[in-house]
């Protein structure tokens, strides 16, 4: 039988969800549901003077209207887990952080009533002063407490000799604006109590057992009575990766009425409740000899965060490993503002950061006269220096070498304004993209049923879009030694074996050996069975968890990829067209070619969004949100994407797990706003270092 | 939303009716009025849907075309005489929103298309247009999208319609009817800057309904052409959008027509770019420097003043395409 895993199979659910029958979290039919709306605050910050809530509550069909007034008291607002826990804004108190902050909850029997009773709430506000932008606050930079993602800082050989030795030297810094993710799906949530202390949620988001967790603490109840299901994600990109206020609120709410209810967030409020991408001000420094050579690099990053929360976008991570160099320090520091806590946007810190360290690389390619491939094989990084530690496996050269071909790179003359094709200006441009392979402890759970032959395979991870239900059914069948038609694989529940938050492009390489392992115990089990114990009839269960191998911590484990793009620049009025993409990425073993495909393009897609058009802009006035819906906050429109060739590099890695899988869901978004920025230099002879680059910016 | 009363006339004559009552709204495609009563920005008492009513004939004639006020956008642009005869109108159609929003947007619901300024979309900002005396948040807000002309301290908002620049270039006229009788106003009569009282849009008087649009054929309307200039490549509104119409006799320019969309507070006919064309040759160089002399009474704000340059490019791109030296 030729393995499943390795073939470009159709996805096993994409039935379901072209004919409408795909249950995503707010779809979940449930009897007497009735509808919560929440309010927010007009003002950025300061305190709520009063609230009239009499007219709202007298409104046909309201069941309750919450306010910090009435609402019930939680047990715990904040937790002291992770860095990436935050405090909710539960109507605890009169306080207001930041603008749309939750300030009331209106519950009728239907939604356009709680949506009418909300408009008839009247606050009136004791208004603070704003501090909306990064620029106000820059001395006040601090260094944050703790990362996710390592250490806030780093630093090998000296900075300051390597500089000083060095023949050409790039210092410029680099700007990324507050991004939205706007999924298509917005969050959602039906809460369900059963009693006063079992809850069940139907929850749009990333992380089915975060949220169990972060709710359980809230209410003050054992995790174990709450349930959550979530069996279709309608893209999550890191704002569903922890659970917001508007989960906690649904579930009050739907305990207050003593009903089942159903809480959507709005597209307007997707941009104040559910995190973004902060602001980055990222400070590079290159230092290299006559030929090229890297003798010291800087990267210094500030991000924008709340008052009230740290959250770091790292975005000099990749610097600390991406080329050789003896002499290199990067740094993380923090801004407060006025603004909702920041959080996880597709390949956080490496998206924001290659823009800034793969820019500089091309500025300084332009500095030393070399091509900017040449340059990076100059400085090809045979280990991570930092970690002192050799790749577990890295095919950089293969992706640049493979991808420039295809593009046809050869045909590039240098010179900026030195391509052009009628109107318009022709630009082409490349960068490194990057993203690290991580994985984590997962659990799975396999059972043969006799009755029909077939196997049921279950793990509590989620499915974003990204192709895990297909995946992990390949795994399976493989494992299992049968056809993947045999095989059922569920996701999207707390009572399936536990799974991690699907983020940090993991779930293939965490579930994906949980997986392998429960399908291989139950056909060993399946195997022992005597003729006798067949003749019973019974299912036959395995369980599987797997754990991140001993191995794995004496390599560095990273990703790699290039990005070549073509520009077209109308040279009278600044419309930038990307016309065409070459990625090529190494990223370990390829599961499933087709949906892989599908994630390295759609990664691509969202880089082309954030390189040219993707701009979350807060009034300097009132920290409010200006662009605010998706007309204006631009994403890409098919228009707007050109062909995109991706490249998918052979790689075996026998470190990583056991599968060879390095994580496909983020790198493609690395590296193609720089490769994007670099042909717009070289199209126009323009370097635009803040994003987006719209066509005023380069006039 | 608001709860609001709803009719559905079936006849001219009782939709008159229901649409003199106060607080009475018009409901054709419903692109913009549900939009804004979604976001509460409009809060209208009455709905009159003007589905039921027999309007969306598009009447092609000797000598002009007579559209229904409720032919859609997209039958407009597809209607293979107004490609002929009328070629900006349909260009400009179809470079605004997209091909669903255009299958539902009606004619007379695109000549009074409201406002995109995000200023005036959220409740929580003070919008003179919204509630007069209240303020403008944009004036000294985020005014990237804001108007360069035909502002005032009370208002920059912007009119987003593309289809109406071109019915300006194209001299078109709107019929209106209302219970008391008939009436008929040129494209240029029926919009207002903002001046002290931005929530006045029109010369439209209450109760009063566009029934039609007329294109008179003219010489320069088959030499007509629209350019549009936005963040992405469809489904955005321009940055500055021109439409222009040429009339070339022999080698002299007898005639043009020049309008401007995403940069004032109405579509923006700029007739001293028309005078300096007329009676020169059809080149770069003429439309070049003709196309300088537009703006010249901009007062563009901080975030928006690149517009002003862009929107001479524009011009001269058009014109240059009108006048087939592109």
């Amino acid at each position: 039988m030729k393995p499943a895993i390795g073939a470009p199979i159709d996805r096993v659910d994409a039935q379901r969800k072209v004919t409408g029958t795909a249950t995503y979290a707010a779809d979940t039919p449930v009897t007497r549901v009735a509808h919560a709306v929440i309010v927010t605050s007009a003002i950025g910050k300061g305190s709520l003077r009063a609230l009239d809530i009499d007219a709202a509550r007298r409104a046909p069909g309201v069941l309750a209207v919450l306010a910090h007034g009435n609402a019930p008291r939680v047990k715990a607002d904040r937790t002291s887990g992770g860095p990436n826990e935050r405090v909710l804004q539960l109507l605890q108190d009169d306080w207001i952080h930041y603008a749309d902050q939750p300030i009331a909850v209106v519950v009728a029997d239907t939604l356009e009533r709680a949506q009418g009773a909300a408009s008839l709430i009247v606050p009136r506000y004791e208004t603070a002063a704003v501090v909306a932008s990064l620029e106000q606050s820059l001395p006040t930079a601090f260094e944050p407490k703790a990362m996710v993602h390592g250490a806030p800082d780093s630093s090998r050989g000296s900075f300051d000799i390597g500089l000083a030795a060095a023949k050409h030297v790039v210092d410029a810094t680099y700007e990324t604006p507050n991004e939205n993710h706007n999924p298509m799906e917005p969050h959602a949530t039906i809460a369900v109590w059963t009693g006063s202390d079992r809850l069940t949620l139907y929850d749009a988001t990333q992380g089915i057992f975060g949220v169990r967790q972060r709710i359980a603490e809230v209410f003050g109840i054992p995790k174990e009575q709450v349930r959550v299901i979530d069996q279709f994600v309608g893209g999550g990109f890191g704002c569903k990766g922890t659970p917001w206020s508007h989960v906690a609120l649904c579930a009050m709410a739907a305990k207050v009425v003593n009903r089942p209810v159903k809480l959507a967030v709005t597209r307007q409020q997707m941009f104040s409740l559910v995190g973004h991408r902060p602001h980055t001000s990222q400070h590079i420094q290159l230092g290299a000899d006559p030929e090229g050579k890297l003798t010291a690099i800087r990267h210094a990053v500030i991000s924008e965060t709340s008052s009230f929360d740290e959250f770091v976008e790292p975005s000099a991570m990749q610097t600390r490993m991406l080329y050789a160099c003896p002499n290199v320090i990067t740094t993380q520091r923090l801004v407060r503002v006025d603004a909702p806590t920041p959080t996880f946007q597709r390949a956080p810190g490496e998206s924001s950061g290659t823009f800034a360290i793969e820019s500089a690389m091309d500025e300084l390619a332009y500095k030393v006269g070399i091509d900017p491939i040449e340059l990076r094989l100059r400085n090809y990084a045979e280990r991570d220096e930092q970690e002192n530690k050799p790749f577990s496996s890295k095919s950089l050269r293969e992706c640049y070498q493979q991808a420039a071909a295809k593009f046809g790179w050869n045909r590039r003359t240098p010179k900026p304004r030195s391509m052009r094709d009628g109107h318009e200006l022709v630009g082409y441009g490349m960068a490194t993209a990057t993203y690290p392979a991580n994985q984590w402890p997962a659990g799975a759970r396999a059972t043969y049923r006799p009755a029909d032959g077939t196997y049921l395979v279950q793990a509590g991870t989620q499915d974003l879009g990204t192709g895990t239900y297909t995946i992990m059914t390949q795994i399976a069948a493989d494992a299992l030694g049968v056809p993947i038609e045999r095989v059922r694989f569920e996701l999207g529940d707390t009572a399936f074996p536990e799974a991690p938050v699907s983020g940090g492009s993991t779930t293939a390489s965490t579930v994906g050996p949980a997986v392998k392992d429960a399908c291989t115990m139950l056909r060993a089990k399946l195997a022992a069975l005597t003729p006798a114990d067949r003749a019973v009839g019974q299912a036959v269960v395995a369980e599987a968890k797997s754990e991140v191998s001993p191995e794995r911590k004496k390599f560095a484990t990273h990703a790699f990829g290039a990005d070549f793009v073509e520009v077209r620049i109308d040279e009278d009025l600044g419309m930038i067209r990307v016309a065409r993409v070459v990625a090529a990425f190494a990223a370990g073993k390829i599961l499933n070619p087709k949906t892989a495909n599908n994630q390295f393009v759609g990664g691509i897609v969202w880089g082309i969004g954030m390189a040219l058009e993707e701009d979350t802009v807060r009034d300097r006035r009132t920290g409010r949100v200006v662009t605010r819906d998706l007309a204006d906050y631009h994403v890409p429109v098919h228009a707007d994407v050109p062909a995109i060739d991706v490249i998918q590099v052979d790689e075996v890695d026998t470190v990583v797990n056991s599968l060879g899988t390095k994580g496909i869901g983020e790198i493609g978004i690395t590296g193609i706003t720089a490769a994007i920025a670099n042909a717009v230099f070289h199209a126009t002879g323009t370097r635009v270092r803040a994003l987006p680059i719209t066509l005023d910016k380069i006039a | 939303m608001n709860a609001f009363s709803y009719v559905r006339p079936t006849s001219e004559a009782e939709a008159l009716r229901a649409l003199a009552e106060p607080g009475a709204v018009a409901l054709a495609g419903g692109t913009t009025l549900v939009d804004l009563m979604r976001l509460d920005v409009m809060r209208p008492a009455r709905v009159v849907d003007l589905g039921g009513l027999p309007l969306d004939r598009i009447d092609a004639k000797t000598g002009g075309i007579s559209i229904g006020a409720l032919a859609s956008n997209t039958a407009v642009a597809d209607h293979p005489e107004i490609r002929a005869r009328f070629p900006v109108l349909a260009e400009a159609i179809d470079a605004g929103a997209s091909g669903q929003i255009r299958n539902m947007a009606s004619v007379g619901g695109n000549l009074l298309q409201r406002t995109r300024c995000s200023y005036f979309r959220d409740l929580a900002s003070p919008c003179n247009k919204r509630s007069p005396g209240a303020g403008c948040a944009a004036f000294d807000g985020y005014t990237r999208m804001h108007a360069v002309v035909g502002g005032s301290q009370n208002c920059i908002a912007v009119n987003p319609s593309d289809m109406c620049v071109a019915l300006l270039a194209l001299d078109a006229v709107v019929r209106i009817k209302s219970a008391t009788g008939e009436r008929a106003i040129p494209m240029s009569e029926l919009h207002v800057t903002p001046d002290d009282r931005p929530n006045i849009e029109t010369t439209l008087k209450p109760g009063e309904l566009i029934t039609a649009v007329e294109l008179r054929d003219a010489p320069f309307a088959k030499r007509s052409r629209y350019v549009k200039v936005r963040d992405r490549a469809s489904f955005a509104f321009a940055l500055a959008s021109a439409a222009v119409a040429l009339d070339i006799e022999g080698t002299a320019i007898k005639a043009a027509r020049v309008a401007l969309g995403g940069v004032a507070t109405k579509p923006w006919r700029e007739q001293r770019v028309e005078q300096a064309l007329v009676g020169k040759r059809p080149t770069q160089q003429t439309f070049d420097a003709a196309a300088k002399l537009a703006l010249a009474d901009a007062a563009p704000r901080p975030d928006n003043a690149f517009k002003v340059a862009l929107a001479r490019r524009v011009i001269a791109r058009a014109l240059a395409l009108a006048g087939g030296v592109s």
